[in-house]
């Protein structure tokens, strides 16, 4: 509750609020919401030449290069970016975390060795990695998925090492383990709570990227498989009508950022809620 | 200091040597194969079969990685598959287009990050500082494929300012510079406001704007310098950045670097292209990282002091 | 169709007949690509950019006529064959020299032909030599030289085959029989693709990876007023929009990727839509592969039916009308078209009805693969919706080429395959050239591209008879066996034909000559024969 009423005091953290919930629901009610099916060729929703149609009153976005609704195409779109978003970023967050926390609490050889691994892979070149993994596995919606968790999941792993290893000096670790506490315990019951709103926080910020990247890749034409919608693969679809339908380019093209924006808003407001010292601050 | 750089470039090494390896297994497990690519459609099977055995691919993966190891341990990425040429050359050819538009992006970033970051910090919790930290965050979120596809339609179809893409003249990098730049920004303008807001608390700022210096000797003497030092560092993880997100902009704009490179190579399973591509790519991210880290003691006397 | 061919040949008479004062301007051109070409070494490159610039490069035994699928001798100055159909004798044309300056000999054209077979070289046209004596011995290691090339002086060059292949005098028109100088290719070493040496229409005089080549006027080229232009630049990494508004603004003369569908309507219905746009026929079939392996599709009803189930001409308009439908394999221009075969009309209920004597009244589930590179993902989702009508659930895999080619080529792999964006156009212009590597037996293998997976052994042993009859002057005999050929594997159905694309080159206003010298059916642009107005 705390949080909300926080949130609720900072007007962009409510825009990016409302955007998210806006985006949700569409993502939801697609079905009830959209005036077509997204995936059904219109015989008169393209011209005779096989030129898209601008926005008119019947299709409000304009139609395709297939002749397919675009706005109907959009809110389908909307889930596509959302189930990415909160399965690949939950996969990193997860991932981060159990390495972060299993590194920082062991420490010694293994905590040593994982941390390295982590160093290794910062090393990779993100996007160039992703491209090759989307190409090696044949993509499918879980594909790409994982392909942008395997890439996402090192930065915050990065950041829970770092508070793990804080934490475990804490005095009430110490306690905890000079009374003979199980790992288990310790880590689940004391360590883990602590890193919630760092978990929260990425949970929230790591969305945005996840948008983006998946964006990209259906861009690329690696990402997800048509017909499925996804704001990246309408904007690659569309690429070379361009010139002559920008429509269909500029209102998916919105809708990312929007939602990357909101995104970034709401998970910046809760880093601030979380740690009022990191104020102001990256 | 000499010892901390000594040890982290051996650590560099080890990356390194990781990165290829990674990549490597990664690049075995492809289902294409090179060979059949190569071959092309009216190839009979005992050319398929002779292609893969004079490209090593009929070795165990061992092998083909101890080769390959071996050639780079002498500076040699092996040749393309399809243009048979050397891979450094072709590297060489196209990494000074894409320094270029490194260069001409990271410097529409700090340009627009400093102004923004100073202006900001001057406002701070006023309505000019909202606003700029708000485009911030459109600027970070923005996709960098839209932002390129549009600033092609109005500045080059629209309005005929630019040339649509290719390379050659000053012209021709201003568009793909604005949409590395613009993008990349915010993070700058964030970054320069809170340590300007940091320095203009210190003390000794105070002590000079009691002593009744300008204010705006005070910025540009005093607060600025420390903001530089942090943007140092920045600039250090974002040539890693580059390297990785060069392919979307040098697709949109045909700009002659290697992310187009590395684009086709990805087309024709041309694994040698891939490799030296990622190698080169994971090299520039370790010496930022590098750069990087050995700016941070001088920023912060406590992490020197660790 | 053999109207409009008669149509086009005619024209490029008349083009050739006109005494042409302006083709002593010369002139320089400018031609663009997106992609950058790979390499220029004839024994490698195969792709459709190179293949036209490595035509007007070097030079070969035979060539055809500009713009036509006429064979004409080339190099050599005249050849016979003898009745059998095994034995090849050429004499070569005098005084002809590589661009380094030496004089071209026989001994040239053994050498690069067996260049082109050696494993070592990693060419891909080796198979296109198999039929020459001593071919086997020779790729397998075994023997120092192609026992059946022979040259007994520097003018003589003779073929011995080991068995009769009407096709021969094409395979020594394609690139990969273009004849290269030893002493340079060892000089170069394997970059020998990058720094050619020929004795063609054109000399390569710089090459800017990435960004540029450029080709000059062979002074000393062997065939009268041939090139027309002084040179052309090729440059690279110009994306296909940006290149078709240059072209309008004159600074580009050749849009090589053709025009983006916005554009390419937009111009069409200009003003300049006839000076700008040249609109040829290839020899190129679009198809869905039906893998004959894999159920249901093993089942020949079921193959009817898909092929009833698909609009072809919905899917043409996808294109923008850049091609035409197709009911078979062959496309029109190639001998062995069948004008008077129906194929499988558009008839949804029939379809269904087929599907439900094959016991799929529900329909079924499967997969189709396509090329991941615009129009095929779209041209993919239009045949789902098609499929669906008829109760066939098909899920798309769009993947890059390679994976495409990858799948289509393991057994059981792909029920379905879009050919779009892969198969390339024909090696050269002869009926053979679809059946072998995609419709036969000998294509039916791990990494083959045959992704039917149809296997005829009759078929197989009646396309051996058509290729044995070598006779030039049997060749409406060969032709009419080949039909019969094509026909009757359309009744088997292992494709669903869909269209025979269309080539759409841009060129600037100033470029002179007729449509078919920028779509030419063995060359794409023809370098050679193309002038400035």
């Amino acid at each position: 509750m705390r949080v909300l009423r926080e949130i609720a005091r900072r007007p962009t953290a409510l825009f990016g609020l409302a955007v998210v919930l806006t985006v949700v629901v569409a993502a939801i009610g697609a079905p009830l919401l959209a005036p077509f099916s997204p995936s059904e060729q219109l015989f008169d929703g393209l011209t005779l030449e096989g030129a898209p149609i601008p926005p008119d009153a019947t299709y409000l976005l304009g139609t395709d290069a297939l002749g397919r609704d675009l706005l109907s195409r959009l809110l389908y779109g909307a889930r596509t970016s959302l189930i990415i978003g909160l399965v690949a970023n939950g996969t990193a967050v997860a991932i981060g975390l159990f390495v972060g926390m299993t590194a920082g609490y062991l420490r010694g050889a293994v905590g040593n060795a994982m941390m390295r691994f982590t160093d290794l892979m910062m090393a990779f070149p993100a996007l160039l990695l992703a491209i090759v993994l989307a190409a090696i596995f044949r993509p499918s919606l879980w594909i790409v998925a994982m392909v942008i968790a395997m890439v996402n999941w090192v930065q915050v792993a990065r950041i829970v090492y770092t508070e793990t290893r804080g934490l475990v000096e804490r005095d009430f670790i110490l306690a905890e383990r000079s009374l003979g506490a199980g790992h288990g315990r310790i880590i689940f019951l004391h360590i883990l709570p602590h890193l919630m709103p760092t978990a929260i926080v990425w949970g929230t910020l790591g969305i945005a990227t996840t948008v983006l990247l998946e964006a990209t890749l259906s861009f690329l034409g690696i990402g997800v498989q048509p017909p499925e919608p996804s704001w990246g693969n309408i904007i690659f679809e569309s690429q070379s009508f361009f010139s002559g339908a920008p429509w269909l380019v500029f209102f998916p093209g919105i809708a990312i950022l929007l939602t990357a924006l909101s995104f970034n808003l709401v998970g910046d407001a809760l880093r601030d809620i979380f740690d009022p010292t990191q104020r102001g601050r990256m | 200091m000499i010892k901390l750089i000594a040890q982290r470039l051996a650590a560099s090494a080890l990356i390194l040597l990781g990165v290829a390896a990674i990549t490597f297994v990664l690049l075995y497990l492809l289902p294409a194969d090179p060979a059949v690519n190569l071959a092309g459609r009216s190839a009979t099977a005992q050319t398929v079969a002779n292609i893969r055995h004079e490209l090593g691919l009929d070795q165990p993966l061992l092998t083909q990685f101890l080769h390959y190891l071996g050639n780079l341990a002498q500076g040699n990425l092996g040749r393309s598959y399809t243009q048979k040429t050397e891979v450094v050359t072709l590297i060489l050819a196209r990494l000074p287009a894409t320094l270029i538009l490194m260069a001409a992006g990271i410097a529409v970033e700090v340009a627009l990050g400093l102004i923004f970051g100073v202006i900001a910090a001057l406002n701070r919790g006023g309505p000019v500082d909202r606003l700029v930290m708000a485009a911030c965050f459109v600027g970070v979120s923005a996709p960098q494929f839209v932002v390129a596809l549009l600033l092609l339609y109005v500045f080059a179809l629209m309005l005929g300012w630019f040339p649509m893409s290719g390379f050659g003249t000053a012209a021709h990098v201003v568009l793909p510079a604005l949409t590395l730049g613009v993008l990349g920004a915010g993070w700058y303008a964030r970054m320069v406001r809170s340590a300007m807001i940091d320095v203009l608390n210190q003390d000794y700022v105070r002590t000079a704007r009691a002593k009744g210096i300008s204010e705006r000797r005070v910025i540009f003497r005093h607060a600025l310098p420390n903001a530089l030092l942090p943007i140092i560092a920045m600039i250090g993880i974002d040539i890693g950045q580059f390297m990785s997100g060069v392919v979307v902009v040098e697709a949109v704009y045909g700009w002659p670097g290697i992310g187009q490179l590395v684009w086709q190579a990805i087309q024709q399973v041309d694994l040698p292209i891939i490799m030296g591509v990622t190698l080169v790519s994971a090299f520039a991210i370790v010496a930022g990282n590098l750069i990087a880290d050995l700016v941070a003691p001088l920023i912060d006397p406590r992490i020197r002091a660790r | 169709m053999m109207k409009n061919w008669l149509k086009r040949t005619a024209l490029a008479g008349c083009i050739a007949l006109l005494p042409l004062p302006a083709l002593a301007a010369g002139g320089t051109i400018t031609v663009t690509y997106k992609d950058d070409i790979a390499t220029l070494d004839p024994a490698i490159g195969y792709d459709w950019q190179n293949w036209s610039m490595i035509k007007s490069l070097f030079s070969r035994l035979m060539d055809y006529t500009p713009g036509t699928d006429t064979l004409v001798p080339s190099l050599a100055e005249s050849f016979t064959v003898a009745p059998d159909g095994l034995t090849y004798t050429f004499v070569l044309r005098k005084g002809v020299k590589f661009s380094n300056g030496r004089d071209v000999v026989a001994g040239d054209v053994k050498y690069s032909i067996e260049r082109a077979v050696n494993p070592k070289t990693q060419g891909p046209g080796a198979g296109f030599f198999g039929a020459i004596a001593g071919f086997d011995d020779f790729s397998a290691g075994k023997a120092e030289t192609i026992t059946g090339i022979e040259t007994p002086d520097d003018g003589t060059v003779i073929f011995k085959l080991s068995r009769p292949d009407a096709t021969f005098l094409h395979v020594l028109a394609i690139n990969f029989s273009s004849v290269v100088p030893k002493e340079a290719v060892e000089a170069a070493g394997a970059d020998f693709g990058k720094k050619p040496v020929g004795s063609g229409a054109f000399v390569l005089k710089d090459w800017v990876i990435g960004q540029k080549l450029t080709f000059e006027k062979n002074p000393n080229f062997y065939v009268k007023d041939t090139p027309k232009i002084d040179g052309f630049t090729v440059e690279i990494g110009q994306e296909p929009l940006v290149a078709v508004l240059r072209l309008q603004k004159g600074e580009v003369d050749i849009a090589g990727d053709g025009i983006p569908p916005a554009k390419f309507l937009e111009i069409k219905n200009g003003p300049d839509a006839k000076d700008i746009i040249i609109d040829g026929e290839q020899l190129q079939t679009g198809y869905v592969t039906l893998n004959t392996q894999v159920k249901p599709l093993d089942d020949l009803k079921v193959r009817q039916a898909l092929n009833m189930a698909i609009n072809k001409e919905k899917i043409t308009r996808i294109v923008n009308g850049r091609a035409t439908p197709a009911n078979q394999v062959l496309p029109p221009l190639m001998p062995g078209y069948n004008a008077a075969y129906k194929g499988y009309a558009y008839d949804v209920k029939k379809a269904k009805a087929l599907l439900a004597e094959a016991g799929h009244k529900d329909g079924f589930s499967t997969v189709l693969y396509a090329s991941s590179t615009d129009p095929n993902p779209r041209i993919a989702q239009a045949i789902q919706q098609d499929l669906a009508a008829i109760g066939v659930k098909v899920e798309i895999k769009a993947l890059a080429n390679p994976n495409v080619i990858a799948a289509g080529g393991t057994k059981g792999e792909a029920p379905m395959v879009w050919s779009g964006g892969m198969a390339w156009i024909a090696d050269f212009p002869d009926p053979s050239n679809f059946y072998g590597p995609i419709l036969g037996c000998a294509g039916a293998i791990q990494g083959g591209w045959n992704w039917s997976w149809y296997c005829n052994e009759a078929m197989d042993k009646r396309a051996v008879a058509a290729d044995s009859i070598s006779d030039p002057a049997k060749k409406d005999e060969r032709a009419a066996a080949w039909k019969g050929i094509f026909t009757d594997i359309m009744a088997d159905a292992p494709w669903i034909p869909v269209f025979n694309e269309r080539r759409v080159v841009a060129k600037s206003k100033r470029m002179g000559g007729a449509g078919n010298i920028y779509v030419d059916p063995t060359r794409v642009i023809n370098y050679d024969a193309i002038f400035i107005k």
